[in-house]
């Protein structure tokens, strides 16, 4: 019926189509499964249901709320209106310090406590989050 | 004082010299002679010359200290040492720019000189073209982001620059990167220039060719010294970290990288044109992306100089006419013509070069997709997230196995029509990798089927490199060299993945602190004063599994000008492992939170990618050679 030239390209297309089918399907499934949502102290009292997946929250680190031991470090996240307790076991970047912004990565064990895997590197001393910013607001 | 005057005087002449060189080639382009007019040199010579000495004169006022120049003034200090002060040029926004403008008119100016074989049209259109960017990159200098602002009262003493930008691997990196980067602009407005001129053919692939290698030389090379410096700057264990900011050089590369392979079909067979095009202005629209992402404040690092809106919109809109342009003219001039149309044998090197392409194009998507949709759902619903390296991991560690093996195999195939030679070697090579893999991997990881399939590709093509090099040296060495570069570089990512241990803790001084490998024990600290920081040393004896006792004296530093604190890895390189020790001090407690890590063949990664780059280089000498 068609020429074999007609007929690869024919192949070919359907070939191209189809695997860009599947990596848009393969990058939106795994995209779904891996991002990480960012959220405020605040917004977490206000949650209905407890987020079971993994979480950022950012906000400021309350000032003499920092308690270290040999495995732990323990601490306030708080954006001035709402707050929360912060179990950390890990690397603590330099910049980390009371009364500074700080982000933090990890999973929520109640409304009141957050178990972090990772406090969130920054490079610049007077650079903020722009997250951490509107998270506190004006402040 | 003086040389910010000169400075930005060499930069309005410079601008004025680009609109001379328009207004000459115009000219130049339509009449009869077939060479071009000699005047061309040199005005591109003299625009180079002018944007040196207005870089040259940023680079004094820096190594004077001259406070008066407000760039200098954000980010230096009298007490910084000199080397610091002259990769200060370049570690601000506006510095950073100049360089930039710097290599735009220094490529130019040596493609007109390395391009004399080539038709004159062509030559003068992609001139022209160049010049659109570097008139651009002028006025954005000039109009948002002038090195030479003048300072009135002239302050004592500067701001400093940022701590952790004080370092030898962060002051060669911008340069060697921006050689890769602005190197694609030349590959961009050659490929526009030989579109119009209907010139996309054999002789065009192998005159392109050299440019392509050397930006992906330079480009492969500025992106290992970023990740040598975060790996023992930043002090958080790794080489790579799907940061933004990486992933924005990574795309280019991968983009270049298919350009590489399938301009060799172009040399070699006329075909995939369109292509190749293509290729060309997605590598450059990538790197100036890049450079959007970064300058404008969108993306958060060390990188974001200053969040200044103006500057991201001006290279917004930049960006948009460079690609309607482009786009346009692909659209108006690319006439694919059929006669060159060849259909591809199934089997054949033409078509292992389209799969490496699709697997490029494939890894692109994920990483463009990954870094750009989190801004994307900021903007449309004001939702914070991000994605993590799980992201990465999943969907390209999966895809490197079958690309390792196309790797393998491809560059065994002939062009135009091939079957595959000496099937039982390749078995029984095959076989070998999958046992030994095996052998080794079997008490080591969890994931052993993923692993298995994974190591022994690279282990497939290593072998298979490594036959070529030694009992086939007449083939192609180059491209084997590359091959050989990339194969160590997968394996030993993968080694280091699987056999790295790390162990974090908070310490005291005089206390020790057992593991199941062994035993760390913070001796003592010692403070030393340097002149722009002053430092705690940390002296710690670390007992291995084998109990084998080293030192690792990791240091903090704490600066005066800007006030940071940055923690200096101590590092025990070996060619079989790294041993990493960084240490942070929480403030205001007598805790220092110390992070140990043994991470076997990280020399190799560098190393690997040496390799690779050679392989480029070689390939480039031998073109040389054969004129």
């Amino acid at each position: 019926m068609y020429g074999k030239k007609v007929k690869l390209r024919f192949l070919f297309l359907t070939f191209v189509l189809l695997s860009v089918i599947l990596s848009a399907f393969l990058i939106l499934q795994s995209l779904k499964e891996n991002v990480v949502y960012f959220q405020s102290p605040s917004e977490i009292k206000s949650l209905v249901e407890l987020e079971k997946k993994k979480l950022r929250i950012g906000g400021m680190v309350k000032e003499q709320s920092i308690l270290i031991n040999t495995t732990e470090v323990n601490f306030i996240i708080t954006d001035f209106k709402n707050e929360i307790n912060v179990i950390y076991s890990g690397a603590v970047p330099n910049l980390f310090a009371e009364g500074k912004g700080v982000v933090v990565e990890g999973f929520l064990k109640d409304k009141n406590y957050f178990l972090a895997t990772k406090i969130l590197a920054k490079h610049d001393e007077n650079y903020m989050p722009p997250e951490v910013k509107e998270a506190i607001g004006d402040k | 004082m003086l040389a910010s005057q000169i400075g930005y005087y060499s930069l309005i002449l410079g601008l004025l010299f680009s609109l001379v060189l328009c207004a000459v080639s115009i000219k130049d382009f339509n009449n009869i002679y077939t060479k071009i007019n000699q005047n061309i040199f040199i005005l591109s010579l003299l625009q180079m010359v002018f944007v040196i000495v207005s870089f040259l004169s940023l680079v004094l006022s820096f190594i004077k200290s001259d406070f008066s120049n407000e760039t200098v003034f954000n980010n230096s200090h009298t007490t910084k040492p000199l080397f610091y002060k002259i990769s200060g040029t370049w570690g601000n926004h506006e510095g950073s720019l100049l360089l930039w403008l710097l290599v735009l008119t220094l490529f130019i100016f040596l493609f007109l000189i390395k391009s004399k074989d080539q038709p004159k049209k062509y030559r003068i259109l992609t001139l022209l073209f160049q010049q659109l960017i570097i008139i651009g990159f002028f006025l954005f200098v000039l109009i948002t982001s002038n090195p030479f602002n003048y300072l009135f009262p002239i302050p004592k003493e500067g701001l400093g620059l940022n701590p952790i930008l004080q370092d030898p691997a962060l002051a060669i990196h911008p340069p060697i990167l921006y050689l890769g980067y602005v190197g694609s602009s030349i590959i961009f407005s050659a490929s526009l220039a030989a579109v119009t001129q209907n010139y996309i053919s054999k002789e065009w692939g192998k005159h392109i060719k050299k440019w392509v290698i050397v930006s992906w030389i330079f480009l492969s090379i500025g992106i290992m010294l970023g990740s040598i410096w975060a790996y023992y700057e930043l002090g958080w264990g790794g080489f790579w970290f799907w940061d933004p900011v990486e992933n924005v050089s990574l795309m280019p590369w991968l983009t270049l990288t298919a350009l590489l392979h399938c301009v060799s079909v172009l040399e070699k067979r006329a075909a995939l044109t369109s292509w190749v095009v293509i290729l060309s202005i997605t590598t450059f629209t990538l790197s100036m992306c890049g450079t959007f992402l970064v300058r404008s404040g969108l993306l958060n690092s060390v990188h974001t100089f200053a969040n200044d809106p103006a500057r991201g919109i001006f290279i917004l809109i930049f960006l948009f006419v460079l690609i309607f342009l482009s786009l346009g003219i692909f659209f108006l001039f690319n006439n694919e013509n059929n006669k060159n149309v060849k259909n591809f044998f199934w089997l054949s090197r033409e078509t292992s070069i389209l799969i490496n392409n699709w697997f490029m194009m494939y890894f692109l998507s994920v990483v463009l997709i990954g870094t750009v949709y989190p801004i994307f759902l900021d903007v449309i619903s004001a939702e914070k997230i991000s994605v993590g390296p799980p992201f990465y991991q999943k969907l390209i560690v999966p895809f490197l196995a079958p690309f390792l093996l196309f790797m393998a195999l491809g560059p065994k195939l002939k062009w135009i029509k091939s079957k595959l030679d000496n099937k039982i070697s390749l078995i029984i090579l095959f076989i070998i990798s999958v046992i030994l893999t095996f052998i080794l991997l079997r008490n080591l990881t969890s994931d052993l089927l993923l692993y298995t399939i994974l190591i022994s590709s690279a282990f497939f093509l290593l072998f298979i490199t490594l036959k070529e090099l030694f009992i086939k040296k007449f083939n192609n060495i180059s491209q084997t060299t590359a091959h050989l570069g990339f194969s160590l570089l997968i394996l030993s990512i993968l080694f280091n993945g699987i056999l790295s241990s790390e162990i974090i803790t908070n310490i005291k001084v005089g206390e020790k602190y057992k593991h199941s490998k062994g035993e760390i024990f913070f001796e003592k600290i010692e403070e030393k004063k340097q002149s722009n920081f002053n430092s705690i040393i940390g002296y710690f004896k670390i007992t291995d599994k084998n109990g084998k006792i080293f030192q690792l004296r990791p240091e903090l530093r704490v600066y005066n000008q800007p006030m940071i604190i940055t923690s200096e890895a101590d590092i025990k390189t070996t060619l079989l492992d790294d041993k990493f020790l960084v240490m942070n001090l929480v403030k205001g407690n007598e805790y220092f939170n110390i992070r140990y890590q043994v991470k076997p063949f990280m020399l190799w990664i560098w190393i690997s990618v040496l390799i690779f780059s050679l392989g480029g280089l070689m390939s480039l000498l031998k073109k040389e050679h054969e004129k």
